[in-house]
């Protein structure tokens, strides 16, 4: 047992955080929010680094990687906030003509919405009915669907697990980074134990979740990414919540990042696996285990 | 990332299993919660099978990894937990293990293992709780002994020890943290006195300790006059990091039996308990996970377990609160019955943030040292 990242897994991570780095920096990302729409030169870059076809086999053209490095590139993508249907991109690689190389922009329904429909090149699942709503999240158009409808399979779960533990990370980061900088009562906030405890209680949340995403990632058992993804939900939710108090009334205003962070979190919580079934899903393995 | 076991870990795992499957039927009964003698005798019994059959050794030295597979049969299996010999097989035995010469650990480590020597720790004083470095105990150099005077508190099994892990301050003029010496204090030493302490739970597991002119030989010290408060955070380290580890396996184990117990009483058909339920089964998965993580860590950088051992400390804190809560939920009216073993389960569970460091100073140690927050004025 070495459960830390091999030698390749960081240079994976390390590339694809500099992609982003470079081409969805926070410039990009304020273009996003007041311009709407996919970038789709961005997607092709997506897909040039092999961000869609990473689980493909070589023989059909992808990388041939699993689902740790998967998870690794998307808690990058949750990270940087990357705006997109990446995972229902992800996988439709192999199965949708140009998904692999980031020419197609798929989207799936899914807790009753699918988002990014109007700018999709292809829709797996029915959306009959699909009807646009004002999204919370100004970084994701959604549509309303009349019924639940279809399920994705457990990846797509830990995946989302993954892009919550990266905003995860994200907003921990920025209120420590915060906390050292901001200075009320002739001394950094960050040295009153109000806010230091906030920001500890976040690293925990976070790294909890990390480390139940990495191992379902590793196991790629059913329950075991319920479980991740109840722990990444909650741990990119409340760490949002609290970097937003943290940054005070900055936090409240819409130059601030974490709103987006939030809203993003709330949204993804909702869908693929949400609380609720998370939780009878981990009730149910209890009972297995009587 | 690699969760898999070496065919020898497997091997080691299969080979104890059945040894606990044919040892464990002929353990005498559980004595008292309340039965000290009983319990120490108990406790350093399982030690000494344990060393009988050559996996006493498994708490330090050997890979970390092979005492997580220990852990995880043992609890599982339900064998006897460390007990009375926590001190002495989590912390003060692998201290001395890094930081004693090698008369010293010739002279200590083997008895621990054995079940022959039980240890406490004489860390606090009424004075200096989370404030560690304020303590007063003096120690006064008289030849080739210390002489000690003081008073310790909240020293868990101080009644049954046979040494203590005792923090003194042999240079009262050097800056706090510098004025520091660890050493092994004989509890069968003329002038100490041990009064023991009821805890909320109705039974006394800690005492007060008075000392009066204690004699300790120079040779009883672990690392260097006044160097103890580096000893000290080797101490802390293992206790935060690694002693309370294989407790998250008992958990687990706490919470099928929780489990069972709603479907007997049909709180289980209640989504709001049976979420709870499995709330819990998502946390003690995970905090599992966070201790493989913590120790692959620790064994890449070699040795010491670091300050990522507080980030696990908090959360089981919490976590072990939580599952209490969740059988008493359960249980409902019968909560409140002492007889019932979840009940004094959920006092003691009270704990667990405050003692080995509470989770303010957790919370403290992680903002600071983790994320670089600045100390506060
Ligand atoms: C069951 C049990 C067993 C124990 N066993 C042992 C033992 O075997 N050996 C031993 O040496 N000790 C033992 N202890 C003692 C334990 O380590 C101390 O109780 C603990 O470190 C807290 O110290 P204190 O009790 O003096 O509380 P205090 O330090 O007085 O703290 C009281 C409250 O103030 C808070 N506080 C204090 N300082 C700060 C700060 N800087 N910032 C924020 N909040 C702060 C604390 O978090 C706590 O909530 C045991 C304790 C318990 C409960």
């Amino acid at each position: 047992m070495d459960f830390q990242l091999t030698d390749d897994q960081r240079a994976l991570r390390a590339g694809i955080r500099e992609l982003l780095a470079r081409r969805f920096d926070s410039t990009a990302l304020r273009a996003a929010v007041d311009g709407g729409g996919l970038d789709r030169g961005l997607w092709r870059a997506l897909g040039e680094a092999g961000f869609f076809a990473l689980r493909l086999p070589e023989e059909a053209g992808g990388v041939g990687l699993g689902l740790p490095e998967a998870v690794l590139l998307f808690e990058e993508a949750g990270r940087a906030l990357l705006p997109g249907p990446l995972i229902a991109t992800h996988l439709a690689a192999g199965l949708v003509e140009g998904a692999a190389e980031g020419r197609a922009v798929v989207t799936a329904p899914d807790g009753g919405l699918v988002e990014w429909l109007e700018e999709a090149d292809v829709v797996r699942g029915d959306v009959a009915g699909a009807e646009p709503i004002r999204s919370a999240d100004p970084l994701t158009p959604l549509h309303r669907l009349p019924d639940g409808g279809d399920k994705g399979p457990p990846e797509w779960a830990l995946l989302t697990a993954a892009e919550q533990l990266g905003s995860a990370g994200r907003t921990t980061a920025m209120a420590v980074q915060h906390a050292r900088e901001r200075e009320q009562f002739g001394q950094p906030i960050g040295a009153f134990q109000a806010v230091k405890h906030l920001c500890a209680q976040m690293l925990v949340r976070t790294e909890v979740a990390r480390a139940a995403v990495y191992a379902a990632a590793v196991t790629g058992d059913p329950v075991e990414i319920a479980g991740a993804k109840l722990l990444a939900d909650e741990a990119a939710v409340r760490c949002a919540r609290d970097c937003l108090q943290v940054y005070g009334g900055m936090g409240f205003t819409w130059e601030a990042e974490v709103h987006l962070h939030l809203k993003r979190a709330w949204l993804r919580r909702e869908r693929w696996l949400p609380t609720v079934p998370a939780q009878e899903l981990q009730a149910a393995a209890l009972e297995e285990a009587m | 990332m690699d969760l898999s076991y070496t065919p020898e870990e497997e091997e080691f795992r299969a080979r104890l299993r059945e040894w606990l499957a044919v040892v464990l039927p002929g353990l005498p009964p559980k004595p008292d919660p309340l039965d000290w003698p009983g319990r120490r005798a108990y406790d350093t019994g399982w030690q000494r099978m344990l060393y009988d059959a050559g996996y006493a050794r498994v708490h330090w030295g050997a890979s970390a990894t092979l005492r997580l597979i220990f852990l995880e049969e043992t609890e599982r299996a339900g064998a006897p937990y460390v007990g009375a010999n926590f001190v002495g097989l989590l912390h003060a035995g692998p201290t001395i293990a890094a930081e004693g010469t090698e008369e010293q650990r010739a002279r200590w480590l083997e008895p621990v293992l054995r079940g022959d020597e039980v240890w406490c720790q004489g860390f606090s004083e009424p004075d200096a709780g989370s404030d560690l470095a304020a303590l007063r105990t003096r120690a006064v150099r008289d030849g080739d002994a210390y002489v000690v005077s003081g008073s310790k508190i909240w020293t868990s099994h101080a009644q049954v020890a046979d040494w203590c892990e005792l923090l003194v301050r042999t240079d009262p003029d050097a800056p706090r943290h510098r004025g520091i010496s660890w050493l092994a204090m004989p509890m069968d030493a003329p002038g100490i006195t041990v009064r023991p302490l009821r805890t909320l739970a109705g039974s006394d597991e800690f005492a007060q300790l008075f000392l009066d002119e204690v004699r300790i030989p120079v040779g009883h010290r672990v690392g260097a006059e006044n160097d103890g408060w580096r000893v000290t955070m080797v101490t802390l380290s293992y206790e935060r990091g690694t002693a309370f580890v294989g407790e998250v396996v008992a958990c687990r184990r706490v919470l099928v039996e929780i489990a069972r117990a709603a479907h007997k009483n049909g709180t289980w058909d209640d989504p709001v308990i049976r979420r709870r339920l499995g709330c819990l089964h998502a946390e003690f998965t995970a905090l599992w996970r966070l201790i493989q993580w913590n120790v692959s860590e620790s064994e890449r950088t070699g040795g010491v377990p670091g300050v990522g051992g507080s980030v696990f400390k908090l959360r089981y804190s919490h976590a072990r609160q939580e599952l209490y809560d969740a059988a008493a939920a359960v249980l409902g009216p019968d909560a409140l019955d002492l007889g019932r073993e979840w009940t004094l389960d959920r006092l003691s569970s009270l704990s667990y943030t405050i003692a080995a460091g509470t989770s303010q100073i957790q919370q403290n140690i992680v903002a600071e040292r983790i994320l670089g927050l600045p100390k506060g004025r």
